[in-house]
């Protein structure tokens, strides 16, 4: 019997890892086309950064920093467009930038996707700047000079010709700053605009990098902070909209029960067929 | 003439550090200049690069090198998306903004998106729970897992709390020592850079 | 438009995704336009916001102050040829000079200063001062364990050992959260599959 097990356990551990990814796919697709809608709590983290938009005086400008690309979109777009229809619904005037070259596509579908939703239009309700290269230098830039940073908006009107661009040149005159990052902008803006220029931020980043901004939260350089696709469904939860985030979620618990049982049944395999102890020597 | 880039690297870094302490505007547009010939720097460095990547494909094709086909795709992708984006812009209406759309936001999410498949493999098929740092790491990974998202908080309402405490203080404790140990090792680096210490950046030892 | 957008975004998807099964032309293709498209497109955004306007418009307009970084940004082409590889020198040297001076302050005042002052401030009041105190702890055995100056005695190993738990414990942290991030990114594309190609979901 015990040589039935092992040779079982072996097997296990020697399977085609294609057997693995057809699980992950199909973890992925029958949750989507046949969701439970499991119900998505706000962590307080996500909570905090939802009131420190709350907070935020009606009618006021508000910058963001939307810094990614379509290698993370999947994480972020569902979060610009939650944040960016709380803002609107609001009435706060969204200034919007990126830092990333192959931003501006993303975010221009994200403002017609909210602008739609919200009954908002460009220029009047939100300005678009577009892309600026240069990272740090360009968060530098906008310390003091916005309007020269930036002397055209996205769709190339003069910054100077528009209302909401009047009252904004300057991180100071911005209640808080947003930004929404997948990368070491977040950073930046942490050491540059809220560090050296004092402006409440709020942050919104991939999963991936979310775990190493809790001591930023801690020291209050960071007001709130959305992680990953399942902060941006919390955040969709509280403004009260079901995106595309909010969505994926049956299929992100589905897939991650998948994996939790594959590293249980690895561990089990590897002990049963003694993996574990040959692979650790003598040393525990 | 040898330590002329010195020189610059000490010119340009000690300035930048003294306007962080000169709230002058004049300090401020000097600041602004220098930050966007930096740019200017950085974009024909981007140049180089894609020259670089040109000249490798090209050698390829001209000599029939293996999978030259492939390096075909690129030289022409390369050429027609930098010719296209230059005459007619990036925006969305142009040429380039359609093959943002259909090509480029794609492949790139899709190249990326394949992880989620080598990860669960990978964890299948390397992550053990060896000794008691292992098993730390393991026990975390899975309350996080299943903790962080909608099937934990259905299961057990005490996994929303747990994860919070876990990342709230055994995370942020290792974070922050991780933050300031970066901090002073960035710090020490650039302060060996300005004063001509470290010039492993010239080729030089 | 749309729909052809739409049908192309599709395929090269499911180019990609044949890499599942085994390594392929179809993948090899995707994978090599890709490079191509994202550094033209990459060149392209920068001649249109950074060379464009800030060196050329400039310069049209009689401002001659923008070829200073033009002739910089010259010199870094001479990494081309072995003749002008030292003139590339100049344009690094100025480039990193300012990260280098940018850095310096930055990191002092948001990633020392200010996570030391944190790190250091009173304990909240009740069950929160025992969260504190082990925040308190963590830190001190995590530095204890990046400490490598002097030899180690008996209450140093000990510390470190206690900072390689709460490492662990941080580490575990970031990997659940890993793979939430590359799950996410799969789930998006299956979305975009059966909703915008396959019509088989609503419309969002």
């Amino acid at each position: 019997m015990a040589g039935v097990n092992g040779s079982f356990w072996q097997r296990l551990l020697g399977i085609d890892r294609r057997w693995i990814f057809v699980l992950i796919g199909l973890g992925t697709i029958i949750p989507l086309l046949r969701p439970i809608n499991l119900p998505v709590a706000a962590s307080p983290r996500v909570r905090a950064a939802y009131a420190a938009i709350e907070a935020v005086p009606e009618g006021s400008i508000i910058l963001m920093s939307l810094d990614y690309e379509p290698d993370i979109m999947a994480e972020l777009q569902p979060m610009s467009i939650a944040v960016l229809r709380h803002c609107f619904r609001r009435n706060l005037k969204p200034v919007i930038l990126t830092l990333y070259p192959a931003g501006p596509g993303l975010i221009e579908r994200a403002l017609e996707v909210a602008g739609a939703a919200e009954g908002k239009q460009r220029n009047t309700d939100y300005v678009f700047l577009g892309y600026k290269s240069g990272n740090q230098a360009a968060i530098l830039g906008l310390g003091d000079n916005i309007r020269g940073l930036f002397p055209r908006d996205f769709w190339g009107t003069s910054t100077d010709s528009l209302a909401i661009m009047q009252k904004v040149n300057a991180f100071a005159d911005s209640p808080l700053l947003i930004n929404l990052s997948g990368s070491a902008i977040a950073d930046y803006y942490i050491r540059i605009a809220s560090s050296r220029y004092h402006v409440p931020m709020v942050l919104g980043s991939t999963a991936v990098m979310a775990t190493d901004y809790y001591p930023y939260l801690s020291s209050g350089q960071i007001q709130g902070l959305i992680g990953g696709m399942k902060g941006a469904a919390e955040y969709e939860r509280l403004v009260g909209i079901t995106g595309d985030a909010r969505r994926g979620m049956d299929a992100q618990s589905l897939v991650h029960v998948i994996i939790v049982i594959l590293v249980i049944l690895g561990n089990v395999a590897a002990f049963a067929t003694g993996a574990l102890r040959r692979r650790t020597g003598g040393n525990s | 003439m040898r330590n002329g880039p010195l020189f610059v690297t000490f010119l340009t870094g000690a300035t930048l550090i003294a306007i962080f302490f000169i709230p002058h505007h004049r300090a401020q547009e000097t600041q602004s200049v220098i930050l966007e010939w930096a740019d200017v720097v950085y974009t024909f460095a981007l140049i180089l690069g894609s020259f670089s990547l040109w000249i490798a494909n090209q050698t390829k094709v001209a000599r029939r090198g293996e999978g030259w086909g492939y390096s075909l795709v690129t030289l022409v992708s390369l050429t027609l998306v930098t010719v296209l984006g230059v005459v007619q812009g990036v925006s969305a209406g142009t040429a380039v903004g359609w093959i943002y759309n259909a090509i480029n936001a794609p492949l790139a999410s899709t190249m990326f998106s394949l992880l989620a498949f080598f990860i669960a493999s990978a964890a299948f098929r390397a992550f053990r729970a060896r000794n008691v740092e292992a098993s730390l790491l393991l026990v975390t990974a899975i309350v996080m897992m299943i903790g962080r998202v909608s099937i934990g908080e259905f299961l057990w309402e005490g996994f929303p709390p747990l994860t919070e405490w876990l990342l709230d203080v055994p995370n942020l404790a290792a974070k922050r020592a991780v933050a300031i140990g970066v901090g002073l090792g960035a710090i020490s680096t650039a302060l060996k850079i300005i004063v001509g210490i470290d010039r492993s950046y010239l080729g030089r030892s | 438009m749309q729909i052809l957008e739409i049908w192309v975004a599709s395929l090269l998807t499911l180019c990609v995704f044949t890499f599942l099964y085994r390594d392929n032309p179809l993948y090899r293709f995707a994978e090599h336009l890709f490079v191509g498209v994202s550094a033209g497109y990459l060149l392209a955004v920068q001649y249109q916001n950074v060379l464009r306007p800030n060196v050329i418009e400039k310069v049209a307009g009689g401002n001659l102050m923008p070829l200073i970084p033009a002739a910089l940004g010259l010199m870094i082409l001479g990494r081309l040829a072995k003749r002008t590889h030292g003139l590339s020198q100049w344009a690094l040297a100025f480039y990193v000079g300012i990260y280098s001076g940018i850095a310096v302050p930055s990191y002092l005042q948001a990633q020392i200063f200010a996570q030391l002052a944190d790190a250091v401030k009173p304990f909240g009041a009740g069950w929160a001062a025992i969260n504190s105190a082990l925040v308190l702890i963590g830190f001190l055995a995590v530095i204890a364990y990046f400490y490598f100056t002097a030899p180690q005695n008996r209450v140093h190993k000990a510390a470190a050992r206690v900072g390689i738990w709460f490492l662990m414990v941080a580490f575990g942290a970031s990997f659940g959260y890993t793979v939430m991030a590359r799950v996410s990114l799969l789930i998006a594309r299956v979305q975009f599959l059966l909703r915008d190609w396959m019509h088989i979901l609503p419309p969002a």
